[in-house]
Parts: structure tokens; sequence; C-alpha cells
């Protein structure tokens, strides 16, 4: 019984992370009709981000968030100048591809640089203990910087004055542009912010388990389960449906090979789909 | 007159808006039924129930003696039921000679390609625009969209036309040389449903008038009956000019 | 459109030519080395005309079409190793069956419109590659060698050879002329229509999702068999090799560059890609980057051509239209 509640705790904590990943993706989705196919190697250069500072150069690992903040804004706004900003308004396939086009050029450098080997941060923190089991130190950070980031995404979204702009061009783009609002740079800033919160959560990862430079792909469907669960361009649905992901792959996780995993998680979203053609929480307009 | 669409107490809900509501009426072979109504009455709505874009929540659909609810566009237009789209939905990549073959070869009659061809050059005669056929769709003027639409439709050969706002956006030149379009295309035995807000265009054009608004049935009748109907001027009221034009129409 | 109509039309003898040509190239001379680079070609050229299909008419990109070759693959080296059946009919059989398969996943998964499609087929990839790693008559994650033994029937492994390498380019050319017919049919126009606009097709009367299936079954059908050819001539198949996603995206940049939906321009794509890569693996420097060179190259295609090579010649020469399908 203690087992059980154990893995639902864990999966929750993992879950927030996932969550957290998620809304970098819907948040692009949302706005410009985007898909991000650059995500899970986004999620992949966070990791390596903290690899970087937290390996090579010895500094504390948590130390690495607000350089891997700064610097997935950043690409995330040239990510925008290169290939999103000419495919807007044109078939969504085409952002598909050109996205898709920028993830194959990363991939193809990040191997052969780094090559398939796997990295590992280690993150020496207390746990916390219940009963026989207890949740690494880690996990705990890591959710609740997950959900500090996640609530402040929010809050920026509903608040802010640039989050409101963001929320009018999700709405009616025309409309925005009518009223003042300079819809190109609110776009760039969209994709900046979606892309460091790819690279955020992948950073956050990195301190959870070990990864590749191919570790994105499971990621980055994890993201998509978890935006069809949460309803597209829905961030606060992205949280919740990350949560329960994390509790389904905890009560999953012992009973089946890893190899499946994967593809019940696909199965899980062709489900998802094929039911709620919306998403389960399906997006009202103007969710955002 | 025999009946070819009968609806019966269709209704059709969005979310905490009923669009339809408890429709009833019935087109009857070989006439122009006008519909009209303020914006967002349904009208289009109703378009989308009866060629089954969208299934109805409650009622039915006969169709030439088949019960038609439910099914899927594709079956639909197979039955003899073609129409045309308020917001053009051209095939752009595609020549507008090209765009009428896909709706005679998929239309009523299944036609082979070659067939489908000299019926779509036909529609394509009859609609004017001869002289664009081997243009791309996504190069001609709206006006010349709006009738790509009607010819594609009628390439179909359809027994019954929904045409959905044809004479919106086009000059008076261009609405005189589209109303002639419809009368020629009624000459020809084809049935049609009719949406349209010139009320001087329509008030003429069609043999009878159903009025729409918040989704149900405000008035049927003459064109003459239904323009000195005191609901139907109350409901174009919020619209003064609309209600003088109907005045003067009727 | 029936065969003889095609007939008429100039660009069936111009394929017919050019296929000709690439069937005997090596054949002079008895080039051993240029076969082996043109049994290559062959392969990526029927890849991509097939992905076309989905592609270029349909308009569903296909980040999985390497599933059908690699199951193709090994329904014909299981067929061959565990059941000694001959080359051809095990060809036959993987084709069909892959068929088959795909009309039953299609049936589901392309109820799934557009990106979500997409984003499916790389789950498709994944769902097969586990299956082929833990199905134990397939080897698992070892896969299945060949004995040597198998080229004996084919008249030894010299011979064998020239053998595989004609049937190849016969299913390079059935590809192209399946291209080529289905575009020039009833069918064909159907699925440019809803490559277009999928409501409004469905609204004229085109059966969406059966055309769907149809043609996604369609594009796995000569794959699978040069999936059975390739895997059949190296005599050993993996899962890693035969699921390998890298084939698939470079089926989709040559597609792309080669202009979608057109006939010609996917074989040139595929010849000008094989170019280009034997280039870069050959000089030093870019060996480590194809990837990021395939990425690139994509990238440009999408952004400044994306009608592809054949949109770039019909608009400098529009009179090209009418000879190049
Ligand atoms: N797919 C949909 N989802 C949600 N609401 C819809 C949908 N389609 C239509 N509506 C709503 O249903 C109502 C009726 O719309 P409809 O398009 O049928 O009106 P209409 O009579 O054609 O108006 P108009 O004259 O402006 O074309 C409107 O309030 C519209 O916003
Ligand atoms: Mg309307």
């Amino acid at each position: 019984m203690l087992g059980v509640l154990a893995s639902i705790i864990d999966g929750v904590l993992v879950g927030l992370v996932y969550g957290l990943a998620a809304m970098g993706l819907t948040l692009i989705w949302g706005v410009m009709d985007v898909i991000n196919l650059t995500h899970g190697t986004m999620i992949v250069a966070g990791m390596f981000g903290l690899y970087g500072l937290a390996s090579a150069v010895g500094a504390p690992p948590y130390l690495a968030l607000p350089p891997v903040l700064i610097g997935g804004f950043l690409a995330g706004v040239l990510l925008y100048w290169v290939a999103v900003h000419r495919m807007v308004g044109r078939p969504p396939l085409m952002s598909l591809l050109s996205t898709f086009s920028i993830n194959l050029m990363l991939i193809g450098l990040g191997t052969s640089i780094w090559g398939t080997a796997l990295f590992n941060v280690e993150v020496a923190l207390p746990g916390f203990s219940l009963g026989r089991y207890t949740f690494p130190g880690a996990h705990i950070l890591a959710a609740v910087l997950a959900a500090l980031i996640a609530a402040s995404l929010y809050l920026f979204l509903q608040r802010s004055r640039l989050g409101k702009a963001v929320r009018a061009v999700a709405n009616n783009r025309e409309a925005a542009e009518l009223v003042g609002i300079p819809t190109t740079r609110v776009l760039a800033i969209t994709v900046g912010c979606g892309v460091a919160i790819a690279g955020v959560a992948g950073m956050l990862i990195g301190t959870l388990f070990p990864f590749t430079i191919l570790s994105g792909d499971s990621y980055q469907l994890k993201s998509f389960v978890v935006t069809a669960l949460g309803g597209f361009g829905n961030p606060v649905g992205a949280l919740f449906a990350g949560i329960a992901l994390g509790v389904l792959e905890g009560a999953v996780t012992p009973f089946v090979p890893v190899s499946w995993t994967l593809v019940i998680e696909f199965a899980l979203f062709v489900l998802v789909l094929v039911v709620f053609p919306g998403g389960i929480f399906a997006a009202r307009r103007g969710a955002l | 007159m025999s009946v070819l669409l009968d609806l019966r107490e269709v209704s059709k809900r969005f979310g905490g808006l009923q669009a339809v509501r408890n429709l009833s009426f019935d087109v009857r072979q070989g006439e122009i039924l006008g519909l009209i109504g303020p914006n967002g009455a349904g009208k289009s709505t109703l378009f989308n129930l009866i060629n089954g874009v969208f299934a109805p929540d409650h009622g039915r659909i006969i169709f030439d003696g088949i019960d038609i609810t439910g099914e899927r566009p594709y079956r639909v237009a197979r039955y003899g039921l073609a129409r045309t789209h308020q917001i053009v939905q051209p095939l752009t990549n595609l020549t507008v000679l090209d765009n009428c073959t896909v709706g005679a070869c998929f239309g009523r009659k299944n036609l082979p390609l070659a067939r489908a061809h000299e019926a779509a050059r036909e529609a394509i005669a009859i609609a004017g625009l001869e002289n664009r056929a081997a243009m791309l769709a996504l190069n001609l003027t709206i006006a010349e969209k709006k009738r790509l639409e009607l010819a594609r439709a009628l390439a179909a050969q359809p027994k019954l036309l929904l045409l959905d706002e044809v004479l919106s956006g086009l000059n008076p030149t261009e609405v005189e040389h589209m109303i002639g379009v419809v009368r020629r295309i009624r000459e020809r035995g084809v049935t049609i449903l009719i949406i349209e807000h010139l009320m001087q265009a329509i008030m003429g054009l069609s043999d009878r008038i159903v009025v729409l608004n918040f989704g149900q049935k405000l008035a049927e009748g003459l064109p003459a009956e239904v323009a000195r109907h005191p609901q139907v001027i109350e409901a174009y009221l919020g619209d003064p000019k609309l209600a003088a034009e109907l005045q003067g129409a009727g | 459109m029936p065969l003889v109509r095609l007939m008429r039309r100039p660009f069936f003898w111009i394929l017919a030519l050019a296929i000709a040509v690439f069937a005997l190239a090596p054949v002079f001379g008895n080039n051993v080395a240029l076969r082996e680079a043109l049994i290559l070609d062959a392969v990526y050229i029927t890849l991509a005309s097939n992905l076309n299909l989905m592609l270029g008419y349909a308009g569903y990109i296909n980040f999985g079409s390497i599933v059908f070759f690699g199951l193709g693959g090994y329904t014909c080296v299981w067929l061959v190793n565990s059941y000694h059946w001959p080359l051809g009919a095990s060809l036959l059989v993987a084709g069909v069956c892959v068929s088959v398969l795909a009309l039953i996943f299609g049936l589901g998964i392309l109820r799934l419109r557009g990106a979500f499609f997409a984003l499916a087929t790389v789950g498709i990839v994944e769902a097969v590659q586990a299956f082929a790693e833990n199905f134990t008559p397939w080897g698992g994650s070892s896969g299945i060698y060949l004995s040597g033994d198998i080229f004996t029937p084919l008249g030894g492994p010299a011979r064998a050879l020239w053998v595989i390498y004609f049937m190849m380019v016969a299913v390079m050319g059935l590809s192209l002329y399946l291209s080529y017919a289905i575009k020039s049919s009833k069918f064909g126009l159907g699925l440019l229509a809803i490559g277009q606009n999928e409501d409004a097709a469905a609204i004229l009367g085109v059966p969406t999702p059966l055309y769907k299936a149809l043609v996604y079954s369609a594009s796995a059908f000569l794959p699978a068999i040069a999936g059975g050819l390739y895997f059949f001539k190296s005599a050993f198949i993996q899962p890693s090799d035969a699921f390998d996603l890298t084939l698939s995206t470079e089926a989709l940049v040559v597609a792309m560059l080669g202009g979608q939906g057109t006939v010609a321009g996917v074989a040139i794509g595929a010849f000008l890609y094989e170019e280009l890569r034997g280039y870069l693996l050959t000089s030093s420097m870019f060996a480590n980057f194809q990837l990021f060179v395939s990425g690139a190259l994509l990238l440009l295609i999408v952004l400044f051509f994306p009608g592809g090579l054949m949109g770039f010649i019909y608009r400098h020469f529009p009179r090209t239209q009418k000879v190049l399908e």
C-alpha cells in the first residue's frame, strides 16, 4: 500500500517536470499554430547546459538555471527568425518541416561533437523518507522548481502587459495588430519563452536521470502526449496532464519492458487524439 | 410539387449556443427557396447540417426519400447534393478545370475522368469562366472564386444546389451576372436553396422564402408575404437599412 | 487512366528511356562499382517516389515511411531463411503483407489530420521497431543472418547481384509508373484535392478516409519489396538497420528537393542527393555532418524553394510542364 502511494508521489514529482516541458511546446503551439519539432533537442540542450556547468566547471547544479533560461530564450528567438517567421500563416506542415530540418541540423552537430555517450550529473541532496521509501532530494527540488516556473509563466501571461499581448496575439493576430501590438516581436518572444521553458525542464530532468544527445525524442514524445491530454495551447492543462503522465508512468514501469514504454505512450497519444480531437481538457478558444 | 429535401425538427448546439433550434421546412422539386435571416441566425450552420459537415443533435433530414441525417459529406455529395461556401474554399494549386473536374468526378454521377472533364467544361461555361479554365485557382479574383464555387458545385450535376451568399462581395454588374447564372441553373431543372443578404436580389429570385432568427423559423411564404410579416420586419429592425430594403423589395 | 492513354504522352517514353539507360549503364564494361552506386539510387528513388504519393499528392507528411522498407525486408528475409521460399515469392508476399498492414494502420491513424498524423507516423516506427526487437522468430535485437548458399538459385553470388540489380531497377521503374498512373487518374485527382483542402474535397464527394488509407497502403507495397531485395542482398537484417529513421528523413529530403507532387522531380532529386551525399562522405570534413547537411538542405528548400527543383523549372520554363510531369 505504501509502495503504491510512494510511486504515486514520485510520479507527481517527475510529472510536474514533464508538465513544465510540455508547457514550452504548447505555448508556441497555442499562440501561432506551430509545432516545434526542435522541442526535444532543446530539452537536451538544457541537459547539456547543466552538464557543462555542473560537471565540467564544477558549479553547483542548480546554478545552471539562470544561464539555461537566458540561453534558451536567445536560442528560441533565433529559431523564430530562422525557421518560424516565414512560416507563420503558411500551411502548418511547412513549419513542421522547417523546425524538423533545424532539428536534424542540431542533432547532426550534437552527435558529431558529443557522440551518443551517456552523461550523468550527480546531485547530492538529502532525500525525504516515508517508512521504507525515500524520495530523492533532487526529485523534490525539481518538482518545486518546475511548479514555481510554471506559476510564474501563468502569472506572466495573466498579469503582465507583455503576457496580455501574447494572449491577444494567440486569440486573433489581425485584431492584435490593429490595436497596435507589435505582433512579430510578440511571436519571437513567445518562441523564446517556449524554448527557454523546454531548456529549463531539460536541465531539471538532467538532475533526475542520465541522458544522451538523442534523449530528446522520448521527452518530446512525452510532451506531445501531455499536450494532447491537456488540450492544445493550454499551459495549465499541460501541467495537470504532466502529473497524470508521471503517475501513469510510475504505475506502468514495473510491469512492461523499457522498449515498450515509448510505444505505449505513443499509442496513448494516438488514442487520445482519435477520441478527443481537441485534447481532453478541450481547448476552448483562447484558453491561454 | 414533390418534396426534394425535408427537414424535420432539426437542432444543433455549439457549446452554450443553440445555433439551430427545432427547425422544420421543406424544399420542393424545381423551386428556388430563399433562406434569409440576420447575421448569426444559423443559416450556414443549417447548410453544414444538411451536407453532413456536422450531424444534428436532434431531428431528421430526408433528401429525395433517403434519410441522410448524420451521413458523411462525401456520401451526401453522391446522393446529388452540392453546395458553395460562404468563405470560398478553392483547391488553390489546381486549375479551375481540375477544381470542377473533382466536382464532376465525385458528384452524383461518379463520372470517369474523361467524361468528368466534359461535364466540368460545361459547368465552367455556364458560370462564365471559360477563359480562366487553365488558370490556378489561387490566381482568381474574389468574384471569380465565387463563380468557381458555383461551377464546381454545378459540375457535380446535383439535384439540389445549396448556395451560401454567392452574391456577397460582388459589385452590381457581377451581381447581375450571377443572378443570371442562378436562373439558368434552375432552368436546367436543378432545385436551389439559396442564402442571401441582398434583399432585392433574393426577393426577386426566390419562389418562396424561409426566414431564420436565432436558429428558429420566423416565417415562411411567398416573398411578398414574408416582406410584410411584422415579426420579420421587427427582426430586421436592428438593421434599419435592411428593413427598408425589405419593404422596398416586397 | 488506361495504359494506352498514358502511352500517348511524351513523358511516358521519356521515363521509359531514362529507366532503360539506368538499367543498362553498368552492364557495359561490367562496371560493378557503378552498379552498386546505382542500386542505392534506385532504393532512394523507390522510397522517395512512394513517399511522394502521401506527401506530394495527399499532403500528408509521413516521417516513418521506413517501416515499410524494414518490414518488407524482415518478411522476405524470414521467409527465405526459415521456410526456404524462393526470392520472388518471398518478395511478393512481403509486399502484399506490408500493404495490408498499412491499410489497417492507415484506417486507424489517418483519422488524425495534418500534423497529428505526421507525429503518429513516428510512433509507428517506434512500435514496429519494438516489436521486431522482441519477436523471437525474427531473432530479436540480433536480427537474422542468411546463409551463404541463398544466392545459389540465382546462379551464384556474382550473377545474383546482377539479378538483384535488375529487380531493384524494375521496382524503381514500377514506383515511378505507379506515381505517374496515380497522378493521371481519378484516384490521383481525389488525392490532390485532399492535399489542397481536405474538407472541401469531402464536400465535393471525395471519399477521404478510404482514399487516404488506400494511398497509404499503396505507398507501402513497392518500398516493402525494395526492402526485401535490399536485405536479401546484404544477407543480414537487424532492427536498427531496418528501421533507421535517417533513411525516412532522406526520402523526405529527396522528395522535397526534387519537387513534391511531381514524378520526374523525385527521381532527379534522388540522383542529386546521392551525388551530394557521395561527395560529403568522401570529403573528410563533412563525413560526420551528413545529418546536418540533410537538415540544412531541407531548410533551404522549405524556406526558399517550396516547389523544389521542378517547381523552379516550371516557373522559369513554363513549357516544360507539358513534357515533364
Ligand atoms: N463550428 C462552430 N463552432 C462554434 N460555433 C459556431 C460554429 N459554426 C457556427 N457557429 C456559431 O453559430 C451561430 C450561427 O452561425 P452561422 O454561420 O450559421 O450564421 P449565419 O446565419 O450563416 O450568419 P451569416 O449571415 O453571418 O453568415 C453563430 O453564432 C456562430 O458563431
Ligand atoms: Mg453564413
